[in-house]
């Protein structure tokens, strides 16, 4: 296989600028089928931005994104979700008002097919499909461990947990690639443990590509097969996780220049 | 107090009516926090449709009216499509006042084909009445309170249990996350307007019960605003307490009008908005609606 077939996402020198700043200056990543792979940054680098422009909320001036063999850019957000991404938020972007099952059960969406009609009348299809969706719905809440919050609105919950409904409403949409931004942001110890087990599992058992955007060195290097450091929205250095330990252009970005007296 | 309870009862039945519609006013806000001042419009050409499908051979009152609910909601979803929507974006005020112009614009042409002929619903009831225990009560109040009972139910399992539902209410609270788990929004204000569309033709079928379809039948459907208002603008359950308590307020002060005489007489037209009044003074956000919060 070469290697253009084995991606499933390429991003090719994409630029996006907001009324003269730069936010991406021609990055370029690919990510494997089966990679977890790692963006990591200074805050404002342009990492956030980057998942924006992949999920469809940001269009970029140029470059190229495609997905799975298909081009991304120009398509709305609601129309990449069907594609198959997925997608946490940094500051977790839960319906508050709505129970874990009900926010979970968001992330089925796509995959029910039936119209109005057949919902006000409750026809055997609705039926049928919402019995599903919530089967499957049900199997995630058991394996990110949310059983005890099933009927809390989200918005009672505490962070950590919060943060893996959130997870557990990206899993529901059964992507074929999971953006995670920043899945242990603000997070104590135990949880981001809990957290990166999760992300483990998730490679593991479902088998999904991951996109991981992170300030957790720790977790980054733990868990990353390749990582890309971004530094004013251009790319510094892209290499396994040992190889950008010891990058001088990294260890210049998050520390500054040496100074010699 | 027999009496009183009938003009109680009368109110509930006005009342079911101004919860119908002001249902409509409360999915379309939800959903995209447009006020849509164009549910009088929906409710006439709803009823005038309903007064034409009656005369066609072999549609009832029974099926006239589905039939009505079905072919407005699909109108007002047409009207949405293109109008409002190239307007998403845009000031919510904008829109609301284009919402202004659709209402003048539909009734308008609504009342050219009421013309000047008494036309009527052809209800089964008219102005008959039944003994519900000690009370007498008109059967059009009767239908009217079940048919909005009914309907309120399945707007309830409709939001509870089915995934456009669900998305409704997601796209309420949060659009951009609705969009990351494929929730086309588009598809949901578009929803929002056939329902409400559909939702005040049932309410004037119920209205235009006992009575003709004349070119002033529409002033009913404004005293929505004055519900929306009391029950709060973003509270389905707020619009169907508010409408039945203006409902029961109108009704009491038209048997009663001694009770408020100082407001001079036939005061009981003016109560719905002078209790908007009150609200707005004492509790802008209404009974059940949530509170501004805004950080200066």
């Amino acid at each position: 296989m070469t290697r253009a077939e084995s991606d499933i996402l390429r991003f090719s020198d994409v630029k996006l600028s907001f009324s003269g700043v730069k936010a991406i200056d021609g990055i370029s990543f690919t990510v494997g089928r089966s990679e977890l792979f790692a963006i990591i940054g200074p805050n404002g680098a342009g990492k956030t931005s980057i998942f924006n422009v992949l999920s469809g909320v940001y269009r970029p001036d140029a470059g190229e994104v495609s997905f799975d063999g298909q081009a991304l850019l120009g398509k709305r957000p609601h129309q990449i979700a069907h594609l198959g991404i997925a997608r946490t938020f940094q500051n977790v972007e839960l319906f508050a008002n709505l129970t874990v099952l009900e926010n979970v059960m968001l992330g089925r969406h796509h995959h029910m097919r039936y119209g109005p009609l057949s919902a006000f009348f409750w026809l055997g299809r609705a039926r049928r499909e919402e019995i599903t969706a919530r089967a499957r719905v049900e199997e995630i809440i058991d394996f990110l461990e949310l059983e005890q919050w099933r009927r809390f609105p989200v918005g009672l919950l505490p962070y950590g947990v919060q943060k893996r409904v959130e997870l557990g409403r990206a899993l529901a949409m059964e992507p074929k690639l999971l953006l995670l931004d920043e899945p242990v942001g603000g997070m104590n110890v135990e949880e981001t443990e809990d957290m990166a087990r999760y992300i483990l599992d998730i490679r593991e058992d479902l088998d999904i590509p991951i996109i991981l955007v992170e300030h957790d060195m720790g977790l980054v290097m733990d868990l990353a097969d390749r990582v890309l450091v971004v530094d004013f929205g251009r790319p510094v250095a892209t290499g396994v996780p040992s190889e950008i330990q010891n990058h001088p252009d990294v260890i210049r970005a998050y520390l500054g220049e040496v100074q010699s007296t | 107090m027999i009496e009183l309870f009938e003009a109680v009862f009368r109110g509930l039945g006005q009342g079911s009516v101004y919860a119908l519609i002001a249902l409509g006013f409360v999915i379309i806000y939800k959903s995209s926090h447009v006020i849509s001042f164009a549910q009088p419009g929906f409710m006439i050409a709803g009823v005038v449709l309903v007064t034409y499908l009656v005369e066609l051979p072999g549609i009832g009152f029974w099926v006239a009216v589905p039939l009505a609910t079905l072919l407005t909601g699909l109108f007002a979803l047409g009207i949405e499509r293109a109008v409002i929507r190239p307007m998403v974006g845009r000031p919510i005020f904008a829109i609301a006042i284009i919402t202004i112009a659709l209402d003048i614009l539909i009734r308008t042409v609504a009342h050219a084909y009421l013309g000047i002929n008494v036309r009527h619903v052809q209800d089964p009831w008219g102005l008959r009445t039944m003994s519900l225990g000690p009370l007498t009560v008109q059967q059009r109040h009767l239908a009217a309170v079940l048919a909005a009972a009914a309907l309120v139910a399945v707007l309830f399992l409709f939001f509870r249990y089915t995934r456009m539902g669900l998305a409704m209410r997601a796209v309420a609270q949060d659009q951009e996350a609705a969009l990351a788990q494929g929730v086309s929004v588009g598809a949901v204000f578009a929803m929002s307007w056939a329902m409400a569309g559909g939702l005040a033709a049932v309410a004037g079928s119920f209205a235009a019960s006992g009575r003709s379809v004349d070119p002033l039948f529409w002033l009913i459907a404004l005293t929505a605003l004055p519900v929306i208002i009391l029950g709060g603008l973003d509270s389905l359950p707020g619009a169907v307490v508010a409408g039945l308590v203006i409902g029961v307020a109108q009704a009491l002060t038209q048997s009663y009008p001694h009770w408020v005489s100082f407001l001079g007489t036939n005061a009981s037209v003016i109560v719905p908005w002078l209790v908007m009044i009150l609200v707005l003074v004492v509790r802008p956000y209404g009974l059940f609606g949530t509170r501004e919060v805004e950080r200066v």
